[in-house]
């Protein structure tokens, strides 16, 4: 149970966050942080949870905004950075960056609370 | 707390998050900062237009007077109503940069010597050749002449606003795309930066004349004779602008050559430039435009077109749209970056331009007193020199402070701080027109609101550079062109090379009065036209520069099938427009197959000669023959000349490849067919030819391998990304043309904007980009047009009135604007 609560708020929360343009995108490590510090789990699950919350989001946030705009910009991302010209690649990409970003974030937290 | 391990989790963490924060280098280039970059609520994902997009807002905008209504058509080209002049103008500033605003930026940063602001250290050199060049000098000269103008200011001022009105407006999350790869934010537009963007036309319009460093390199280098011989002030084949025959008035300055003219110009050839500037703008930097009469023409009025070729880039640098007011209504194509309408047609007449390519930048040698460059030696006396001060912001280092020595002539371009290639030790100043405080937005301004003739010949008159070809048309019957521009009355040869300048004596003598400036209007013939060809023929009183700066062939054809079309469509100018046979080549074909003697070619030659000799002459995408004589004349022109300029050093230029055709048309013992490096043997155009025909096959037959012989294939047309990033551009386009021919589509560079416009009670107008209207690369309306283009076809342009517009069933979306 605590696993979901805190994969939902550490997305819910990156979410929120994220809205505002003056908040720099790695405010999603703050979430991750906060929430690993209230919700407390033993450092692998915090991880878990952390990497899934963000992978989730960031990954179905890029799906969508990629099936609505038919693939046209992740394609040409995709060549730009390079990955092969493969929009899904761009969206796992994506996905695992907001990942760990949030995994290391919640697993600093959990050894923090820690006893 | 486990200490220990949290201090590790901590650190990794962190380490993440800076490392996902940083640009990181990468081959010669950087990252954008990938976290920031990747981040679906910030980066590049926020970019993805969902392709069913609605445009249809109402926006309140602090700063308009009254209001405006924007329909978009499916094309997503906005008509705009507005209230009057102040309130179009502003929402055309914020429209261009609601669509456009990282080019128009990128482009000034460019044009001021400032991408090193944005890139680093790399882009260093070029800044400095743009600020030593004194764009900015220029810039903030003609904006002083602009904002001398109410008419000008109003619309500077108002265009401005509407820019910084998107800007302040916009969420930093929704910044264009280009911002987030290169990790930099869009600032406030200003006057200036209008001004930079004209005058970077200027220079892309009027670059040629860098060359006179290289040229004179190359007459030192030969002598003044053999020059002269290379370099012939006018091609026999020219067909100009004004018919040959036209009797020109007497001149209204008599220029006079400088008295030590053979000794200190002609024959000096001690002289070392290793100068050769960093960018030098596309030779082929020109157009095709032309009028013909209502005689001519099936309606029984005037038809006009323009394609006006330029650099092929995405974003487009053009941006299609209307703009009406209660007292006029333009459509055609604008800059973003500029207001007004450059090429286009309103109610009753229509405009257009090709580049004049007359000389108006020179150098001179400037005698400083010691390499302080404190004092100058000009006639007869020391004079004191004035600094001006350019500061290059370079990323993640210190500034760079270029010291602009400015002297009569203008600038000291080249000196010995400046990291070209010169090493020569002397100090060379630049004479540009674009320099001079001019006001060339008026002449759009105008030309936007002409009613008849009378109103274009006031329109252009104030255009002083870079000079243009001005094609007009009304619907009252009337066509005309005239060269515009701010001419220096030359002698001969005047500034083809660099000029003496420790005293007045090599200056120019002054400017030709307008009155002069070739012009015609309504001829006999029921057609006026320039393809960037001399616009006068040598009984013209006045040298206008290089035959190298002034390309033949399109002229030729363009006229010689104009004075034989009767009953003109637009569908015929259209055709006309994208015809694709090679003048050039059927001028060639007869010359090689003269000199090539077939019984010296083995079965592998033979097959790719017979090839040639079946091509019908068009540069079609699927003609081989076309390939085969681009290659196999490219060949001969290597073999004639190659040897000449075997023992040259420093940087020099090749004759003309019509100066090549004109000599072996009428000489069948071209002295330069000869190879020098073998003495003891005479190569006559027999052995040059066939040799060169020999060489190209090895070319043909790794074509043919790589499937690559056929013309669209081998010309591989591209549309770039102005980043010249792959993945943002549009490659491997079918589309077929290329230099001398009238599609003058080469592989980066040709028609910029198509259009056909028939001036009929109600205007009938036809035309294409090869881009799309939004900048964004992540929008579906990126690159709209480009197939189009390429399979060269037209779109009917929807002119409309404000009461049409709302129920004309191509309209798609809706934006009112209003004051608040």
């Amino acid at each position: 149970m605590k696993f979901f609560t805190a994969i939902l708020l550490t997305a819910l929360l990156s979410f929120a966050f994220g809205l505002f343009s003056v908040i720099p995108w790695w405010s999603c490590a703050l979430c991750s942080l906060l929430v690993a510090l209230s919700v407390h789990q033993k450092p692998s699950k915090a991880f878990l949870s952390g990497f899934l919350a963000l992978f989730l989001l960031w990954g179905l946030m890029a799906l969508i905004i990629d099936f609505k705009n038919e693939h046209i910009l992740a394609t040409k991302i995709a060549g730009v950075l390079p990955l092969g010209g493969s929009a899904y690649a761009v969206i796992l990409v994506t996905a695992i960056v907001g990942g760990l970003v949030a995994g290391f974030a919640a697993l600093t937290g959990s050894y923090l609370r820690k006893k | 707390m486990k200490i220990v391990p949290a201090i590790i989790a901590a650190t990794l963490t962190t380490a993440l998050i800076i490392t996902l924060n940083t640009q990181l280098p990468v081959g010669g280039s950087k990252t954008p900062r990938l976290g920031y970059f990747l981040s679906p609520q910030k980066g590049f994902w926020k970019n993805a237009e969902p392709t069913d997009v609605s445009f249809d807002e109402d926006i309140k905008l602090h700063g308009l007077k009254a209001g405006a209504e924007v329909y978009f058509d499916d094309r997503l080209i906005p008509h705009v109503y507005a209230e009057n002049d102040y309130d179009a103008y502003f929402i055309q500033g914020y429209l261009h940069a609601k669509f456009r605003l990282w080019q128009m930026e990128f482009e000034t940063y460019v044009a001021a010597g400032r991408l090193s602001e944005i890139v680093g250290e790399s882009r260093l050199n070029t800044d400095k050749y743009f600020r030593r060049l004194g764009m900015v000098y220029a810039a903030e000269n003609s904006l002083k002449a602009a904002e001398a103008n109410a008419d000008t200011k109003n619309a500077l001022d108002a265009y401005t606003a509407g820019v910084n009105s998107y800007i302040n407006n916009l969420n930093e999350n929704d910044i264009p795309l280009e911002y987030k790869l290169l990790d930099y934010k869009p600032e406030e537009w200003t006057n200036l930066k209008t001004a930079l963007f004209l005058k970077f036309m200027s220079f892309d319009l009027s670059g040629q004349g860098d060359a006179d460093l290289g040229m004179t390199n190359t007459k030192n280098f030969f002598g003044w004779d053999t020059y002269k011989k290379l370099f012939p002030t006018v091609a026999d084949s020219l067909d100009p602008i004004i018919p040959k025959g036209t009797v020109f008035e007497k001149a209204g300055i008599n220029v006079s050559f400088p008295k030590s003219i053979d000794s200190l110009y002609f024959n000096k050839t001690n002289d070392i430039i290793a100068a050769i500037p960093p960018i030098i703008p596309d030779k082929d930097n020109g157009s095709n435009n032309w009028a013909v009469a209502g005689s001519k023409t099936k309606s029984g009025k005037p038809i006009l077109c323009n394609d006006p070729h330029l650099g092929l880039n995405l974003p487009s640098l053009w941006f299609e749209m209307q703009i009406t007011t209660p007292t006029y209504s333009a459509y055609g194509v604008s800059f973003p970056g500029t207001p007004a309408i450059p090429i286009g047609f309103n109610d009753s007449c229509a405009w257009g331009e090709t580049n004049a390519g007359r000389d108006v930048k020179d150098f001179y040698e400037i005698k400083f007193k010691d390499s302080t460059m404190q004092e100058y030696w000009f006639n007869n006396a020391w004079v004191k020199t004035q600094f001006r001060r350019e500061v290059i912001k370079v990323k993640g280092k210190p500034d760079d402070v270029e010291l602009l020595a400015m002297t009569v002539f203008g600038p000291v371009m080249y000196d010995k701080k400046f990291q070209s290639n010169n090493k020569d030790g002397k100090y060379y100043a630049l004479r540009w027109t674009a320099h001079d405080a001019s006001n060339e937005l008026l002449t759009f301004y105008k030309l936007n609101r002409s009613k008849n003739y009378l109103d274009y010949v006031e329109a252009i008159s104030t255009f002083e550079c870079p000079g243009q070809n001005f094609v007009f048309a009304c619907n009252n019957g009337d066509i005309a062109i005239r060269q515009q521009g701010k001419f220096p009355a030359k002698w001969k040869r005047q500034g083809d090379f660099v000029m003496p300048g420790t005293d007045s004596s090599y200056m120019w003598q002054g400017f030709i009065d307008i009155k002069e400036n070739p012009q015609m209007t309504n001829p006999a013939r029921g057609f006026v036209s320039s393809a960037n060809q001399m616009s006068v023929d040598s009984t013209y009183p006045y040298y206008l520069g290089r035959n190298g700066n002034f390309p033949l062939y399109r002229g030729i054809e363009i006229n010689k099938r104009l004075s034989v079309m009767n009953n003109i469509t637009p569908a015929d100018m259209e055709a006309l427009q994208t015809d694709n046979y090679n003048v050039f080549a059927a001028t060639a074909k007869p010359v090689l197959l003269k000199y090539i003697d077939e019984t010296k070619l083995n079965d592998k030659e033979k097959k790719y000669l017979n090839i040639f000799k079946s091509w019908n002459l068009r540069a079609d995408i699927n003609e081989q023959g076309s390939t085969v004589f681009k290659i196999w004349w490219d060949s001969v022109y290597t073999e004639v000349y190659a040897d000449e300029y075997s023992k040259a050093k420093l940087p020099m230029y090749w004759p003309e490849q019509s100066t090549l055709l004109e000599a072996v048309l009428k000489d069948s013992n071209y002295a330069f067919a000869d190879n020098i490096l073998t003495p003891n043997k005479v190569e006559t155009l027999h052995d040059v030819v066939l040799t060169a025909f020999q060489k190209a096959t090895k070319t043909f037959t790794n074509l043919e391998k790589d499937n690559k012989l056929e013309w669209g294939k081998y010309k591989d047309t591209r549309v770039n990304h102005l980043l010249k990033l792959p993945a943002l551009s549009r490659l491997h386009l079918p589309i077929g043309g290329g230099e001398n021919i009238i599609n003058a589509t080469k592989s980066e560079h040709g028609p910029s904007w198509r259009m056909v416009v028939q001036l009929t009670d109600k205007i009938e107008a036809y035309a294409v980009y090869p881009g799309g209207q939004s900048g964004n690369p992540g929008s579906k309306y990126y690159d709209t047009f480009i197939d189009t283009w390429a399979a060269g076809k037209y779109y009917t342009l929807l002119f409309l009135k404000k009461q049409e517009a709302r129920h004309n069933n191509r309209i798609k979306w809706h934006i009112t604007f209003i004051n608040g």
